[in-house]
């Protein structure tokens, strides 16, 4: 069985362990998956199962989706993503991965799109300190100085400057599983995750 | 709310909290850890303030040990509280009795609730 699933980012609560201890986790809706389509290195250069996650109505989706859907059942959904595996004679078209590939302790890693900032200066983008508030300061959240005057007459590439910030892809590690409900298709996991709540994110156990 | 994170939340709750107020005079028993050893403290004193919420929802405890003002936070849903008594209710006109910090020696007493 594969290890990795895609879920739904819920939101977070506390889970009151056994010696009183209390900790904060993120409730995940983990699956269920269905196997959509098969890429095999004769076809697609390359070895992986396309999943389908959420489901959608079906009036919703044009026909060429409806179609390539439909080669795996009579549901739609609404998120389509790939997933490397080895070999993919393991999987059938049609089959439901779901939350129960993860077991309780399990340390996974979480990949999913960050929650977006906007256009955001450098004191939220990147941890500049700013000047002062008060005493006749004028410079509250400014960057500063961004480089040098004639030599080398140029701003240095790479300088840390305003811009768009958050909604790219985060990766956290070594996260543990706390709880798993196969029935619901729920999963527990300690601490945050990237994203704001109900958006996609990705499981992968270790 | 998600009502997913609603019931596992009313799992992770206790129902076998009794009701009480700020105010009210209470012992709490809580189970203390020594290496593999576990016994039971208790703790008694008056309720100076409940935070309400869910699982977050806690309680401050106040008592006066030896002339010192001692409080302790407990989380209300806490594995580690074995039970909690209610003494005596009390009869106070504020929910929050920070008030009793600063009081000392008979200004300090709350009176019961007939």
């Amino acid at each position: 069985m594969g290890n990795r699933i895609f879920g739904k980012k819920l939101g977070m609560t506390r889970y009151f362990l056994d010696e009183g201890k209390s900790v904060p986790v993120t409730l995940v809706q983990a699956g269920p998956c269905i196997v959509i389509q098969k890429k095999t290195i004769d076809k697609d250069g390359y070895e992986a199962i396309q999943v389908g996650f959420e489901e959608k109505k079906e009036s919703r989706v044009n026909k060429p989706l409806k179609g390539h859907q439909k080669a795996a059942g009579d549901k739609c959904f609404q998120f389509l993503k790939e997933i490397r595996v080895k070999d993919t004679k393991e999987y059938e078209l049609g089959q439901e991965i779901t939350a129960d590939i993860f077991q309780i302790g399990d340390m996974v890693t979480v990949s999913g799109k960050s929650i977006g900032r906007g256009f955001s200066g450098v004191v939220k983008r990147w941890g500049f300190s700013g000047g002062r508030w008060t005493h006749g300061s004028r410079s509250h959240r400014v960057p500063g100085s961004i480089g040098n005057s004639t030599t080398p007459g140029r701003v240095v590439k790479g300088r840390k400057l305003p811009g768009r910030f958050g909604f790219e892809r985060i990766t956290v590690k070594n996260l543990k599983v706390l709880d798993v409900r196969p029935d619901v298709n729920l999963i527990a996991i300690k601490g945050p995750l990237p994203g704001s709540d109900n958006s996609i994110i990705e499981i992968c156990r270790l | 709310m998600s009502s997913v994170i609603e019931y596992i939340e009313n799992e992770q709750m206790r129902v076998d909290i009794p009701d009480f107020q700020a105010g009210d005079t209470i012992k709490v028993h809580a189970r203390i850890k020594e290496g593999d050893k576990e016994r039971i403290q208790v703790f008694q004193g008056f309720v100076i303030r409940k935070r309400r919420g869910t699982t977050g929802a806690s309680f401050t405890v106040r008592k006066v040990s030896y002339g010192v003002g001692v409080e302790r936070i407990f989380p209300l849903h806490s594995p580690t509280i074995d039970k909690i008594e209610v003494i005596t209710k009390g009869k106070v006109r504020r929910g929050k009795l920070y008030y009793m910090r600063k009081l000392k020696g008979k200004a300090a007493r709350i009176k019961e609730k007939r």
